[in-house]
């Protein structure tokens, strides 16, 4: 019985601690999602927390400084506008994007500071509905028609 | 055409599988002559799932736009291999595949265990009929692949698109889409044959004996494929999605995972019913878990409930799946709780350090993990519906909760094998024990002085020494005992002693992969180094021992697609000895390039490089340079624990046979001369 006993008392010891660690652990890791609008309507609880924004790139709102790495865009629902600050080369298709001045769907995470900017650690783009379909590629390779030239043969164009 | 002959034979296997489910059941109820007929059943099902595949693979070979399904997936640039994957590349393909697996499943079950096992069969055909059944009714309903373009697209009557837009680019993007899938739903579909012996156990009620006998082969097959098929899966992404990780917690990987963690739990506890005859009703649970958990899985990557990389799939499937998991969690609760007499067994403990308190550690760590993914999974998804929030669960809280109870198992994959049975002699506990203990401390020592300062990531390689040595001296031990009594080489005896027991050397070696997964993940996910560098032409880095110099940018045409493509000079500090072109992939029907990265696999490190941007007069590129420490060390442990497995029933049929003509499963282990050396397990 002392065995069964040992062995008893192990098991809802290890169960407890890892239903602690577990719930407790979860709490901790939420990341939640916001468009601005939310995000505006927090008031003070918005500064400071981590989250994940996602909303529209403005077109023509992006600036990126290439020597500094330093990207600043605003990202737009149709209740907020937040402007957005991250470091870091963005993706390919957010900069062809930009090139267009077309709007993009994003979603960056970080916090809102203090100075009412959104520190991002992280850009993603994000498809959206109300991003246009594509249009077979005609727009696209105008972005890197010039680099064909340098292959020769494989250029198709 | 092809519709027609689809809708026939899409239409005929759900008629078979139904009319043969009522025949399988009414051979259990006192009926016995129908028994064969339910087995013809299942063989004409497998015929006409057989067909149906095969007129959706020529569908798409023959770029046939007169089916919904090819219109959806095809096109007539892509490459030949990547249209016959796209067989399994949407909804409505995949679950086809699914139905044909299953189909293919039943049949050898059924075929193989024809003269065996007469209480059992009937309702495991039953069972296999009402599964098959459910999935043609997807198949003949809500996600019929061979509906007509015109009916499904809206156009005017027998009209046909002249092209389709292709897999989704990053499906095709990568050879490994041929093989990953395929892996995994053998591993999955096949995780429904255990399942129906387990309902077949509790119909009969015959619930210890031969349905534990039947089930581990049944299981180990399915649990090979799932884990080759996850470990794939794994490195597709590593080679596709351009992070440079290989597991991100993604919903879609955890549908993947957690019935592999059930399964695992099973394929050891069910040793324990085998050899002790208790946990009757855990093993029951385990298996019912399993299987609610690969139709769970299916319901969050086939439903569109998900917006991830994987779930590229809507539909309306998502009720008729949830209709489904609530059945069979109501049905076989129910009997569970119908057959709770039968079911109670005695706990079987005769001493803490034994192999028993093991395998029951070895559980209740599998369950917890699965606790742990699933809550961080369905979380999510419950505080949407409920609270209407979006929320996501972070790979933090996955980290934080998996590693310990990781090096747990890690631990237990060494210790477990070297306890014996019922209780061990202290003499022998501390021979097994010494020297893999001293290996351990001493190695601990050597990795401090070394530099491993991360504290889980040293007790991991610490557990794993431990685990490895105590592995190696329960091969060494019989095999050196051998040598002594036959005068055999080492080599010899150490193959003699393996091959006469394959299913316990076997399992050790899954254990050996699983030790190397375990530190190849802990080692790469440490010491990984990242940096993103702008470069210009000619312009080169030195980052973490590696230079990398831009040589040049260029754009070029491929059928399917455009790219842009950057040639790096890549090399240690001594110049450069490679060249390595990561990519960006234009698809016509992709808003976004698809990026391709380049790895240069080394046993020590990988190099890792994507291009993430580039300057659209080719006047410079910007490059992520990622060094992976030890990450082709996964893939290896993965290929081992695969090996390994077979290894452990590639004398399955035979060692069954063996324990039918024995009088009493006692005769096999009649020899425990030195505790842990025999057994079977």
């Amino acid at each position: 019985m002392n065995k069964k006993l040992t062995l008893a008392i192990g098991v809802v010891v290890v169960l407890v601690v890892f239903g602690y660690f577990a719930f407790g652990g979860l709490g901790r890791s939420l990341v939640y999602f916001w468009t601005p609008t939310e995000l505006l309507a927090e008031g003070e609880a918005a500064y400071g927390t981590s989250i994940r924004l996602g909303g529209m790139v403005i077109p023509g709102s992006v600036a990126w400084n290439g020597e500094t790495q330093e990207l600043r865009f605003r990202l737009a629902d149709e209740g907020g506008i937040i402007e957005v600050e991250s470091a870091g080369v963005p993706p390919q298709m957010f900069l062809e994007a930009a090139a267009r001045q077309e709007p993009i769907g994003a979603v960056v995470e970080g916090t809102l500071g203090r100075n009412g900017i959104f520190r991002a650690t992280n850009l993603m783009v994000r498809h959206s509905e109300e991003y246009r379909a594509p249009q077979h590629g005609e727009d696209r390779q105008e972005y890197y028609r010039d680099l064909f030239k340098e292959q020769g043969a494989e250029s198709g164009t | 055409m092809i519709s027609s002959l689809g809708y026939l034979a899409v239409g005929g296997a759900l008629l078979l599988s139904v009319v043969g489910a009522v025949a399988a059941f009414a051979a259990m109820g006192g009926r016995p002559q129908l028994a064969p007929w339910a087995r013809r059943a299942v063989y004409g099902v497998f015929a006409l799932a057989t067909l149906a595949i095969l007129l959706m693979a020529v569908a798409l070979v023959a770029h046939d736009f007169s089916v919904s399904y090819v219109a959806q997936v095809g096109s007539r640039s892509t490459p030949l291999f990547y249209t016959v994957i796209s067989l399994w590349s949407s909804l409505d393909g995949s679950i086809l595949f699914w139905g044909w697996i299953l189909a293919g499943y039943s049949a050898a079950v059924v075929y193989i265990h024809r003269d065996r096992y007469q209480d059992l069969m009937p309702a495991v055909t039953g069972t296999l009929l009402i599964v098959s059944a459910f999935f043609w009714l997807l198949l003949a309903w809500p996600a019929n692949p061979f509906v007509p373009t015109w009916q499904a697209f809206g156009l005017a009557p027998g009209q046909v698109p002249a092209d389709g837009p292709g897999p989704n680019p990053l499906l095709q993007n990568h050879p490994f889409m041929g093989l990953h899938p395929p892996l995994l739903y053998l591993g999955y579909v096949g995780l429904t044959v255990p399942f129906a012996f387990g309902i077949a156990a509790l119909l009969s009620g015959k619930v210890s004996g031969d349905w534990i006998r039947a089930v581990r082969l049944w299981t180990m097959a399915p649990w090979i494929f799932l884990t080759a098929g996850i470990v794939s899966g794994a490195w597709w992404s590593y080679e596709v999605l351009g992070w440079g990780g290989y597991w991100a917690w993604d919903p879609v990987e955890n549908a993947s995972f957690l019935p592999w963690l059930t399964a695992t739990a099973f394929l050891h506890s069910i040793m324990v019913q085998e050899r002790r005859q208790t946990l009757k009703m855990w093993n029951i649970l385990l298996v019912i878990a399993t299987f609610l958990l690969t139709l769970f899985g299916t319901f969050l990557t086939r439903s569109g409930i998900l917006a991830s990389v994987h779930a590229f799939v809507e539909g309306l499937i998502g009720p008729f799946f949830l209709g489904f998991i609530t059945l069979v969690l109501i049905v076989s609760l129910a009997l569970v709780a119908w057959r709770s007499d039968e079911l109670k067994s005695e706990p079987a403990l005769d001493a803490i350090a034994s192999r028993e308190t093991a395998f029951l550690f070895n559980n209740l760590l599998l369950v917890a993990f699965t606790f742990t993914v699933l809550l961080g999974t369905v979380y999510p998804l419950v505080a949407e519906a409920i609270r209407g929030v979006k929320v996501s669960v972070g790979a933090p809280y996955f980290n934080r909760m998996s590693v310990p109870i990781a090096l747990g198992l890690v631990l237990l994959a060494g210790i477990g094998p070297a306890l014996p049975w019922r209780r061990g002699s202290p003499d022998l506990l501390a021979k097994k024990f010494l020297w893999p203990t001293v290996a351990a401390l001493l190695s601990g020592v050597v990795f401090w002085v070394f530099g491993a300062r991360n504290f889980l990531t040293w007790l991991t390689l610490v557990f794993s020494v431990l685990a490895v040595a105590l592995l190696i001296g329960e091969f060494w031990r019989p095999a050196r005992a051998r040598r002594e009594a036959h005068g055999e080489g080492l080599g010899r005896a150490l193959l003699a002693v393996v091959s006469k027991n394959r299913r316990r050397y076997g399992g050790y070696v899954v254990h050996f992969g699983i030790v190397i997964i375990a530190v190849g993940i802990a080692l790469s996910s440490t010491y990984r180094r990242e940096r993103e560098f702008t470069l210009g032409i000619g312009e080169a880095a030195t980052f973490a021992g590696y230079t990398v110099r831009l040589d040049s940018l260029y754009a070029g045409r491929e059928p399917q697609r455009d790219f842009v493509e950057a040639a790096f000079s890549v090399g240690g500090d001594g110049g450069f000895s490679d060249t390595m072109r990561p990519r960006l992939n234009y698809y016509p029907t992709s808003q976004q390039p698809i990026g391709t990265p380049r790895v240069r696999t080394r046993p020590d490190a990988d190099l890792y490089l994507s291009l993430m941007a580039y300057d659209r007069t080719g006047a410079s590129a910007t490059v992520n340079i990622i060094v992976n420490p030890m990450v082709v060390w996964i893939w290896i442990g993965g290929a081992i624990a695969a090996l390994g497995a077979l290894l452990a029933i590639s004398n399955a049929g035979s060692g069954a046979d063996r324990s039918r003509r024995a009088a009493a499963p006692s005769v096999r282990r009649a020899k425990p001369a030195e505790a842990g050396v025999g057994g079977d397990d």
